[in-house]
């Protein structure tokens, strides 16, 4: 138990993130993390790895996803259908990008908005820092489509940004 | 290289995960291209807007305190009597391992680096738990080396690297085996790392990681009679960067 609360436990604010992030709710996001530090918990004599973060975060992961088909399954991209979010090659205003991007509240939104699959991997990257290799690990997908799905999200945030502004708040 | 080449190079190039020699011809197609110039801006601004604190959700108390409600609740509702049989598997099971434990730590103690290194993850995660990781919170080194004086019988060097995206935040007086040191609070994104220096007669030595504990990554290195050692949750290859950084300049 102590071992437990010393290894795992000082990751709690990470899980809660990323679980806040992925559920889009404080309240969903909550039951995710405690689920997720239950199996945790349970599975910890099972723990082998020296990241007990990434070791977490993981199963933050499939926590959320299990919950997610149950609660609501239209979010799921369809299978191996990466293309849902699809980039058309837009030129940015940077002007009005960096007045967006001062603008938190902005941002936060943007990546809401980001298709589940595309979010995780920013928030993995951006607020977590793991490497390309590491966030393959940990999403069970090969470093491509990390690479991919990275690429693409920063774009539609980029686009999303600096189109919100033109549009007057829309998008 | 060309536009074409460049685009798909950018993201990597941003994330660190470039080859040497793809960043060379990157950073020479930048120079000469506002277009991707402008592009490689666009994504720096982009990465510190997704990375401000102000976007990272804490976990409530409330979480806090459910997590351990039900942790403990794990314990409780095993029966009385499996609880006892337990209990005695445990004490004579204890008695051998006694036994063992006793022949073979005279034969497997660790090392006293391997030690030292246990003792730091410790140092480092109680500066953590109780929200006690700074004596003196400042960014700037100027305000942190003097604030030693006085308190340790040696100067610690004590370097801002802001501008390689590890800011100082702070230091603390610790004690570690057995003598006060000092220990510098860097950040990098949300994550804390702790450098612990002390006087030691070793030899110069460049920054090498040790094996992690707990999920706790350390790098060591030695240096004009002090001894460096950098402890954090942040990945390897970040905490090799920043002591890299810190022993070279």
């Amino acid at each position: 138990m102590k071992s437990f609360e010393q290894t795992v436990l000082p990751h709690l604010d990470a899980a809660y993130n990323l679980a806040r992030w992925l559920a889009n709710n404080d309240h969903d996001a909550q039951d995710v993390a405690q689920e997720a530090c239950l199996r945790a918990f349970k599975f910890f004599a099972n723990f082998r790895g020296d990241n007990a973060r990434a070791w977490l975060l993981t199963i933050v992961r499939n926590t959320f996803y299990t919950w997610l088909r149950r609660n609501r399954p239209s979010e799921m991209l369809l299978a191996s259908e990466d293309d849902a979010l699809t980039i058309e090659d837009v030129s940015v205003n940077a002007e009005v990008l960096n007045r967006q991007l001062s603008d938190a509240e902005a941002v936060r939104r943007a990546i809401a908005e980001l298709p589940v699959e595309f979010r995780e991997i920013v928030i993995l990257r951006e607020m977590e820092g793991f490497s390309y290799k590491e966030i393959a690990e940990l999403a069970d997908v090969p470093i491509g489509t990390v690479m991919s799905r990275l690429a693409r999200a920063r774009k539609q945030l980029q686009k999303s940004l600096a189109g919100e502004f033109k549009s007057g708040g829309q998008s | 290289m060309n536009c074409q080449q460049a685009e798909p190079l950018i993201n990597p190039y941003a994330d660190g995960e470039l080859d040497a020699a793809r960043i060379a011809e990157l950073e020479h197609h930048i120079r000469s291209c506002s277009a991707c110039a402008l592009a490689w801006r666009n994504l720096q601004g982009l990465r510190k807007a997704v990375k401000q604190d102000a976007l990272f959700f804490k976990a409530p108390a409330e979480l806090r305190r459910n997590v351990r409600i039900e942790l403990r609740g794990q314990f409780e509702p095993q029966p009385r009597q499996k609880w006892w049989s337990w209990l005695n598997v445990l004490t004579t099971g204890a008695a051998v391992v006694c036994l063992a434990l006793l022949v073979s730590d005279i034969m497997t103690r660790p090392s006293a680096q391997q030690q030292l290194a246990q003792e730091i993850v410790s140092s480092h995660v109680r500066s953590l738990m109780a929200n006690h990781a700074m004596d003196v919170a400042s960014s700037d080194q100027h305000t942190v080396k003097p604030w030693f004086d006085g308190k340790v019988d040696f100067a610690p060097p004590v370097k801002d690297l802001a501008a390689r995206e590890f800011p100082l935040v702070g230091g603390r007086l610790d004690y570690l085996g057995g003598r006060a040191v000092a220990a510098l609070v860097f950040q990098r994104h949300k994550h804390v790392i702790n450098l612990f220096i002390w006087p030691d007669k070793q030899a110069n030595s460049n920054p090498g990681a040790l094996p992690s504990i707990k999920g706790y990554n350390l790098v060591h290195w030695s240096h004009g009679g002090m001894s460096f050692w950098a402890v954090s949750d942040l990945n390897q290859r970040e905490l090799d960067e920043f002591s890299q950084i810190y022993a070279s300049n």
